[in-house]
Formats: C-alpha cells, structure tokens, sequence
C-alpha cells in the first residue's frame, strides 16, 4: 500500500544518508588541514560544501514533489517535513565545517598546543549526527533521547578547550591570535553538535509530535 | 507491452454543442496518464473517442485524427478496435446474467473462444492481475453480483484484462468506492502499467497527483496543459491550471 | 389539539384506504369463491378424459376443450412471443426514435385496448372465409393477434430496465450489437420477459369472442388443425347458456378447469420467476 509514497521516503533516507556521509568526510577533512595547517587542504574541502548544498536542494525539491502527489498526513507528513529540517541541520553543519577550514588560512603555525579536546569534540559530533541519522532511519527515539548527554559531554568539552586556551593566552600574548582562532574552532564544533541534536528532536518530533529541547 | 497514442486536431460534438475543440495530445506508452478538469470539461467525451464509444451514442459526431501504434482508429473495425482498447466504467457493471468466471471470460468466449484450458487459464491469469483471485477461487461460479462494490470493480478490470488490449481506459473507476477499495484500486493501476498504457479520468485531483506519471488539464473542450504529474502539481505553467488544482475556481 | 385533529385524520384516511382494499377484493373471492363452490361438484375424472355427450346423458366430459384450449394457446404462443420479443427488442436496441418506432408503438397501444371480439371478426374475414372453414389454426392466430402487443410491451419495458452500463460493457469488450443483445442484454432480462410472456398466455387463454368466429368449436375430437376445434371458454359458454341443468354444471366445472390454469400461471409466473435481490 502506499507504494510510491513508501519509495519517495526511502529516497529521503538515502539522501539524507548520503548528505551525512558527505558531511563526515568535510568534517574529518577539515580537521585533518588543521591538524597539518595545510592550505591547499583547507580550500579543498572548501569548495566541497557546494556538494552538500546539492543535496539539500535535492532533499528539498523530493520533499516538495511528494507533499504535492501523496498528500501525506500524519506520521508520514511530520517524517518528509523533519527531513526538510534535518538536511538544513546537516547544510549548517558542513557550513560550520569549512568555517574550520577557513580558520587554516588565517593561522599562522605553528600552534601553540597540540590538539586533544579539539578532535575529540570533532569524533563526538560526528558521531552524534551518524547516530541521528540512524535514529531517523529507524525512527528510534531511545537513540534520540541519548543526543541529549552526549551534547552535554561537548559542552563540557568546549568549556575545558576555553579554559586551557585563555591560560595559554594568558602566558604568552603572541598566542591570542592563535587562541582566538582556536576558541573559534571549539565554537564552531560545538554548534556542529547542537546540530547534530537538533536531529534528534526532530526523530522525536516525528514519533509524538511533541517539540522537545535535547539542546538545554 | 502499452502501445502509444497520438492525439491530433480531435474535435467532438453532442447533438450541436462541441464538447471537444481541438486536442492534440502525445500520449507516452507504458505510463499513467490522468486526465482532470471540472465537470463538462470533456475528459470522459475525449477517453470515450480513443475506443469510438462516443460514437455509439446518436445525435454525436466526430472529427480529427486518432493514431493508435502507427495505425488511425477510424481506419478499423471499431468492434475490432475495441479488443486493443479495454474500458472500466464508473460505476462497476459486471453481467448480472454471469457467474464471476463467466464475466472474466466474456470477452474471449463471446468472440468464439472455445477451448476451456484457455479460457480458465486467462481467467486466472487475468484475477490475478486484478489482485482478486485469492478472494474469489473458490467462488468462481457465483454470481458476479455477489462481490462488493470494491471486488466488482476489480472484475471488471480483470474482464477488461483478458482481452488483452494494450491500452487501458479508466473513467473515474474509483469514484463510487470507499477510500479503502480506492486505495487498492491506485495500487492495482501502479502495478498495471508497467504492461498496459493506462488513461485515467478523475475529478479527483489527489487521486491525479498520487499515481499518474503525467497529468492532463481540461476546461471546456480544451487541452490546457498536459505533463509530468509532479510539474504540474508543483510548479503549474497555466494559470487556469494553478486555478484548478489549488481550488479557486469560479 | 392539532395533533389530536392530524392523528384523527390519519386514521380516517387509513379507514378509507382499507375499505376500499376491501371492496376491490370482493368481486375476485367472489368469483374465485362461487366457481370453486359451484365446480367442484361437478369435477371428476370423467370431466378431464370423456367427450360431451348428449344432453341428458350423465359423465359427459371437456376432454376435448381443454386439449383445444392447450392447442391453440400453444400455436399463438409460437407465433406470439417470437414476433413480440424480436419487435421490442428493435424497438429498444435498434430504433429509439424514428417515425417508425413511433408508429409502432402507438399501435400497439391501440392494439391493445382493441376488443377481442373485432379481431374475431377480421380473423373471420381474412382467414376463415377464404380457407372457406373455420379452424384451430385461425382461432390461433386469432389468439397471437391479442397476444403480441401484450408481449412488446412488457418485454420492451423488461429490456428498459437494463442499465444501458452493461450494454457499453459489452460494446467495451469487442462484443457486437448483435451478440450483446443475445448474449448479455435478452439472459440479464429474461426473468422479466418470460414472466410478461406468461401473463400474456394466461390472459389469452381465457378469451371466448374471438373463438367464436374462428374456431368456433366442435363436439368431437378434431382431426386436424384445418378444422373447427373445441376451446373451454366457448364449451363454457354453450353449455351454460343451454336450458340443461346437467351442461351448467359441466359449465361450472370448465370455468373451474378455466380459471385453475389462470391462477397457475399467474402464480408460476409472477413465483418461479421472481427477482431475487442479493
């Protein structure tokens, strides 16, 4: 029943998979240019941002063919509506990623400590968002509501990586530029995971058609 | 497999009013096609030309071409013609004289189809396609009137079925059904076109929107835009069109 | 008050409507009543099996009436119903609405209201006058003649009743004109046209005038279809305007026989061939 109404949200799925996955490698590569501050890296995966706004194109345009032939309702609206949603959240996230990259421009190396907290805030996002993503494809709301902690986790994160970076900036006023940037970074990766959340609450939207906040 | 249709200059009167005016339409084999538009637009005077039942009504007339797979309609024997272009009717009207199984084969076995192995193995062939099989094999020789609304509709499809046309005429097949026979109806057509060219007429634009792969406007006797369902119904180029379909009409 | 006025209204109405119902049905237990009561008697065995015999004479019978009446109805049957379902159904499938149709229908409207009696004489005119004796065969056709615009009547309004749907249903299919008529149209109607053929046989069988000019009736046993033939109506009618009190009760008997095959058929009729909706 409903076939091509079933095979018009598989090809959501996919798309939204698939535009996560574009989204991952960004990411990974754009840490990558920041850990080695190589440039010809960073404008790479720059201009590799215009692949996911394809895809949200794509997202949007499939979204609007199936509203306008299935008239779905219930259930099946709210899923093609969050997927709308859900690639905005994921277009933000790559946004912020080359926002990493363009950072590799303006450092000036090398940096002034090494990166621990940083990539670990990167991995943690990441994995929210493939877990988001996952909760959206099976529509399972434990796995949502779990966003929720591990957000907090980045919090903290974020908070740490400023902490050490004001000290550091604080001994040696050669690394304020650095430490501003690198405070920038932490930002920038901690949107990533309020993102990544966001994705959640849709999942969760989808199954109640309540609006939750996991961000806190 | 669905043949295809072309469609040039057709023009059609009842009695003096012309009720077409003039359509030229490419129709794509092996797809749905839905014909919607308001009441009196002529989508049920236009389906009805295409197997020259129009004809079959005094006091109307006909003029312009009709090309069915390279070959003009109106070059043929129109009982003849009638055996490539299958009909389902509104309301569903199964012979009231005929068990289901007669009705199936009706249109074999009245054309002097003999041989039984044939006709029982159509028969099944053709519920099967119409997904009615199941619920009627062990009642074949009931009276077609014993079924529902919905399974009677459905056996006139699998009747129209064992002709073996290549296209398929619907004229709003579903309008007299509840929203669950619908349903299985809709389904019934998806499944059906990858062999058949099916032509549906709808006053139901959702039912448009949800199963053809290319969708036709009426209004008044003309043809105002015909393309693909998801263009039309996302981005209409007509006004008239747009007028239709978001319902502010008149 | 005025629901008291309006319920009073109500039931006088409905007491009017029952007393009428009531009236109505006199003359038909009436007669059903004073023919069972008056024939009974008088039928036995011998009734169905002897010839009449002379006036006086005890165990005369209308074997030969009640054969006669079977004969003739069955010749204006074969002429009748053929000719009556094969004119309605041009009426109805093939011509609509030409000068023709219309002229045929209103005669057969006039034909229908014409007095049996007159078709006796034309009969007698046309037929018997130039075979130069009167026969079964033109007390048959006689019979045929007030049989056929009963029969294209009802079986044009049977035909009507078809949903013209299962006609495009068949056309849909690359079925004929011909072969959806035959096939699909005349089995969907059947019911109907065989019970109006039915009362058309049961009113028929029942008609004495026109007899009376053709076949005029005979005491024997008749030899052939060329000659006169005995028919219960006319037996009926001779015995009971007879002075022999005997040949009234044999009268009795007749219209007994009579009007039994009537009701049968009637009933058979409108009974076995009943719709059944499912």
């Amino acid at each position: 029943m409903r076939q091509s109404l079933n095979e018009g949200q598989q090809i959501l799925t996919n798309l939204l998979i698939d535009m996560g996955k574009k989204v991952e490698d960004i990411l990974e590569g754009c840490m990558e240019s920041l850990k080695s501050l190589d440039r010809s890296k960073a404008e790479f995966w720059i201009a590799q941002d215009q692949l996911v706004n394809d895809f949200e194109r794509q997202v949007d345009d499939e979204c609007v063919r199936l509203i306008a032939t299935q008239q779905p309702v219930a259930k099946d609206l709210r899923k093609i509506i969050s997927a709308m949603k859900i690639s905005t959240d994921l277009e933000r996230m790559a946004d912020l990623a080359t926002d990493i990259a363009k950072v590799v421009r303006r450092i000036e190396g090398p940096l002034c400590k090494p990166l621990v907290d940083v990539p670990l805030m990167a991995e943690k996002a990441l994995s929210m968002m493939s877990q988001g993503l996952e909760a959206y494809s099976n529509e399972d709301m434990t796995l949502a509501h779990n966003l929720s902690a591990q957000d907090d986790e980045v919090d903290h994160l974020y908070k740490q990586v400023v902490r050490d970076l004001l000290v550091i900036m604080s001994e040696k006023p050669d690394n304020l530029d650095q430490g501003m940037y690198l405070t920038f970074v932490g930002r920038y990766l901690e949107r990533i995971a309020d993102h990544a959340t966001n994705i959640g609450e849709n999942v969760i939207y989808i199954a109640t058609a309540e609006r939750k906040d996991l961000n806190k | 497999m669905g043949q295809s249709l072309s469609v040039r200059k057709l023009e059609a009167w009842y009695g003096s009013n012309q009720t077409l005016k003039g359509i030229n339409m490419e129709i794509i084999p092996n797809q749905v096609t839905a014909i919607i538009g308001p009441s009196g637009c002529g989508k049920s005077t236009f389906v009805r030309c295409i197997n020259r039942m129009h004809e079959t009504l005094p006091g109307t007339k006909v003029k312009g071409e009709i090309i069915l797979d390279g070959e003009s309609v109106y070059d043929q024997d129109p009982v003849a013609l009638r055996k490539s272009v299958g009909m389902v009717f509104q309301k569903a009207n199964p012979f009231p004289s005929m068990s289901i199984y007669e009705n199936v084969v009706a249109g074999l076995r009245l054309n002097g189809m003999k041989s039984k192995q044939k006709l029982q193995a159509t028969a099944e062939k053709s519920l099967r396609m119409a997904a009615l099989w199941d619920e009627v094999k062990d009642r074949l020789n009931y009276s077609g009137m014993s079924l529902s609304g919905g399974q009677q509709q459905r056996l006139c499809i699998a009747r129209a079925l064992a002709v073996e046309p290549s296209v398929l005429l619907m004229d709003e097949p579903a309008s007299a059904l509840d929203p669950i026979a619908t349903t299985h109806i809709e389904e019934l057509i998806r499944q059906l076109k990858e062999n058949y060219t099916i032509l549906i007429v709808t006053h139901n634009m959702q039912q448009a929107a949800r199963i053809a792969d290319s969708t036709a406007f009426f209004l008044n006797g003309e043809l105002v835009e015909h393309g693909p369902t998801s263009d039309i119904f996302t981005n209409p180029h007509d006004k008239r069109t747009e007028d239709y379909i978001t319902g502010r009409f008149g | 008050m005025h629901d008291r006025l309006r319920k009073y209204r109500n039931r006088m109405m409905m007491g009017i409507f029952i007393i009428a119902t009531l009236i109505a049905l006199i003359p038909l237990f009436g007669i059903l009543g004073y023919v069972v009561k008056n024939g009974l008697s008088a039928l036995n065995w011998e009734f169905f099996i002897n010839l009449p015999k002379a006036m006086g004479a005890p165990g005369g019978g209308m074997a030969n009436s009640i054969v006669g009446t079977l004969i003739m109805v069955l010749i204006a049957s074969l002429i009748g119903i053929p000719v009556g379902i094969l004119t309605a159904i041009y009426l109805t499938e093939y011509d609509r609405t030409s000068w023709l149709s219309i002229g045929v229908r209103f005669a057969t409207d006039v034909l229908t209201g014409i007095p049996s009696i007159i078709v006796g004489i034309v009969i007698y005119t046309a037929v018997v006058l130039r075979m130069g004796h009167f026969s079964a065969l033109a007390g048959g056709l006689a019979l045929s003649i007030i049989m056929i615009p009963l029969i294209i009547r009802s079986t044009e309004e049977m035909l009507k009743l078809v949903s013209h749907s299962i006609r495009e249903a068949g056309y849909a299919l690359g079925i004929s004109k011909v072969k959806t008529i035959l096939k699909i149209v005349l089995p969907t109607a059947a019911k109907g046209i065989i019970t109006g053929a039915m009362l058309a046989v049961a009113r028929v069988s029942g008609e004495t005038a026109p007899l009376l000019f053709t076949a005029l009736g005979n005491q024997y046993w008749a030899r052939s279809l060329n000659e006169p033939i005995a028919a219960l109506p006319v037996q009926i009618y001779q015995y009971a305007t007879s002075p022999y009190k005997e040949w009234h009760q044999q009268a009795w008997a007749g219209s007994l026989v009579l009007i039994s095959l009537v009701v049968i058929l009637n009933l058979f009729a409108r009974f076995v061939f009943r719709s059944r909706s499912n």
